[in-house]
């Protein structure tokens, strides 16, 4: 870059730049770059690295568009700031998310719509892991369990791991896979066709009217799915000890919920509404940024369901940490 | 509402130059990494002008576009509509500031989620405080204007390229903007319906009486409904006249791009003039 013509700002300090949203403003352009910025000089090593930074805009003029940076110098490597990048829109985002909520108009209509999306049509899938999640854990305990002639704590067994553990992770990655992904195609598709600067346009700011209601019927809908998910769970730990193994059914459910109190289940359903939270922020973040026509929109689909899992089994460890 | 579309209007003197610009950009700088795709661009247009920027694919029309609207803003240079300098608005009131702009997008970017009726009603819903029933009635006229009465209850997914273009113009219409930016309006259509768009492009300006700027690469159209022409390369206007002074230009990349010639400055370094035009236009779809 020939320096002239930079940024308004060339010679202030990283300070500087975070404090007047310099920075912000950067990680907002979806793989729009300004010139002369040490941050931009990072981003541009990211996105030439990933190999087809296409700045939407440009490429809008057909061909020409490609600016692989990739090889310039960086402040940071790579993978480092592309790491920075996501966590940097990850915040933005959550915090856009937060700061647009109590703002009308409330789109109560599109809430309910999305709570249908995410919750309902993802409760048969839910329901069934967590059945067979609480099979084979009555199975498997079952089996060790008998070595010690405790056969008869498989239930509180079951009980415990699919409450405080099992139900809200199992169900939250389901969750992810299922509408997280939807969420990233889904906006990646009205990125890359126009339809969120089309919003802009039109006076409607696209977090306040796509990622909003996204993100609050997950938070919504995941504490439901997995307490559901929980009966069933011990149902099937039920299941297989009382209909396969033979235990007795009145201390099998006794021992379940002996050991069981209020705190182990409301852990569960934080975990799942922190898990909600979670991945329907990274997959319309994930969407929100697309760059790069239908290929794009299958990048972010994937980065959607990848990062969101990580960040469930993260956080779980973290929350698992803090809870008890 | 019923206007006679009256013939061509190219040869009417386009508005005085003396008028207040409404729309000006000054010296725009725009680089994304190391391309530079606006190079100082300078662009004026007046109040009631239709103007459309020519230029070949990655010149930077929708950057320019963009930049009107407040989508991109520039590194260094201004731009500055009815007085006001977009890029120094904060959020809130670039928001209110695009109140007064209808933009048509290249693919019509209308809402694949809604029907048609929901499209057009979006910004009336959004941008003004009008009942049920005058949306209703906007609606209608707005559909009436691009010629799509009664697709109201269709799908996006069921129009054609034509129709979502056309139906995205309703859109930007219909909160009565004051100012109308057309991208790319008839990139990949059949010659006829792309003298439709124009045709429907014409009928919005004169009704509405808005400010049009238009972007494409279609000199049948830019012809068809420009009060100027201005031809953009890398990144600067080029050259900048009445359609009909336009075709007389004798600038080599202007000939080049009006005949359509594979030969000339504009693709490779050998200039070559008055080579035989393959075919009259640009129109290539």
């Amino acid at each position: 870059m020939d320096g002239s013509g930079a940024s308004p700002l060339p010679g202030r300090s990283w300070p500087w730049k975070l404090f007047t949203g310099e920075v912000l403003s950067a990680v907002r352009q979806p793989g729009a770059f300004e010139e002369g910025s040490s941050f931009v000089e990072a981003r541009m090593m990211t996105e030439g690295g990933a190999g087809r930074a296409t700045p939407p805009s440009v490429a809008d003029d057909g061909e020409g568009g490609e600016s692989r940076a990739g090889g310039r110098g960086s402040l940071l490597p790579a993978p480092f700031a592309r790491f920075l990048l996501q966590m940097g829109r990850f915040v933005d985002m959550l915090g856009r998310v937060f700061a647009w909520t109590p703002r009308p108009p409330y789109d109560w209509r599109e809430l309910s719509r999305q709570m249908v999306k995410v919750g309902v049509s993802s409760t048969p899938v839910v329901l069934l892991t967590a059945l067979f999640t609480g099979m084979v854990l009555a199975l498997q305990t079952f089996t060790v369990l008998k070595r010690f002639n405790a056969e008869s704590y498989v239930g509180s067994l079951v009980g415990l791991s699919m409450v405080r553990e099992l139900a809200a992770v199992l169900s939250s990655l389901i969750v992810a896979g299922r509408a997280g992904s939807a969420m990233g195609a889904e906006l990646g598709t009205m990125r890359v066709t126009e339809q969120i600067d089309a919003l802009e346009v039109m006076a409607t700011d696209p977090v306040h009217y796509l990622v909003v209601p996204r993100v609050w019927a997950t938070v919504l809908m995941m504490p439901l799915l997995v307490a559901l998910a929980d009966g069933i769970g011990i149902f099937g730990g039920y299941l297989v000890s009382v209909v396969l193994m033979g235990s007795n059914p009145v201390s099998y459910l006794n021992t379940s919920f002996q050991f069981m109190n209020l705190n182990d289940l409301m852990s569960g359903l934080i975990k799942a509404a922190v898990f909600g939270l979670l991945l329907a922020t990274i997959g319309c973040q994930q969407g929100f940024y697309t760059t790069g026509g239908a290929e794009g929109v299958g990048r972010s689909t994937t980065a959607a369901v990848v990062l969101a899992s990580i960040a469930i089994l993260a956080a779980d460890f973290f929350l698992t940490k803090l809870l008890f | 509402m019923a206007t006679p579309t009256p013939a061509q209007a190219p040869s009417e003197p386009p508005a005085p130059a003396a008028a207040e610009p409404r729309i000006q950009l000054r010296r725009v700088v725009k680089s994304f990494g190391p391309k530079r795709v606006l190079d100082g661009l300078d662009l004026s247009v007046a109040a009631g002008e239709s103007m459309v920027v020519i230029g070949g694919s990655g010149t930077g029309k929708s950057v320019t576009l963009k930049h009107i609207i407040g989508l991109l803003k520039p590194d260094s240079g201004t731009v500055v509509v009815d007085g006001v300098a977009i890029e120094q608005l904060d959020n809130r009131r670039l928001t209110e500031f695009r109140r007064r702009f209808g933009m048509a997008f290249q693919e019509g970017a209308l809402f694949d989620s809604m029907n048609v009726y929901d499209n057009v009603a979006f910004p009336l819903r959004r941008l003004s405080r009008k009942s049920a029933g005058e949306i209703r009635a906007r609606v209608e006229e707005c559909l009436e204007m691009v010629r799509m009465a009664g697709s109201e209850t269709r799908e996006i997914s069921e129009l054609s390229g034509g129709m979502r273009r056309r139906v995205g113009f309703a859109r930007a219409i219909a909160h009565e903007p004051e100012i109308l930016l057309f991208d790319e309006p008839t990139t990949g259509l059949d010659p006829v319906n792309t003298a439709m768009i124009g045709e429907v492009i014409r009928d919005i300006g004169e009704r509405l009486k808005t400010t049009t700027v238009t972007i494409t690469h279609d000199m049948q159209l830019a012809f068809r409904i420009a009060d100027r022409i201005a031809m953009l390369d890398h990144g600067k206007i080029i050259a900048e006249a009445p359609p009909e002074e336009f075709k007389g230009l004798t600038d080599p990349r202007v000939q080049q791009f009006i005949h359509g010639d594979a030969e000339g400055p504009l693709s490779a370094d050998q200039e070559e003039r008055g080579a035989p035009a393959r075919r009259p236009a640009a129109a290539t779809h």
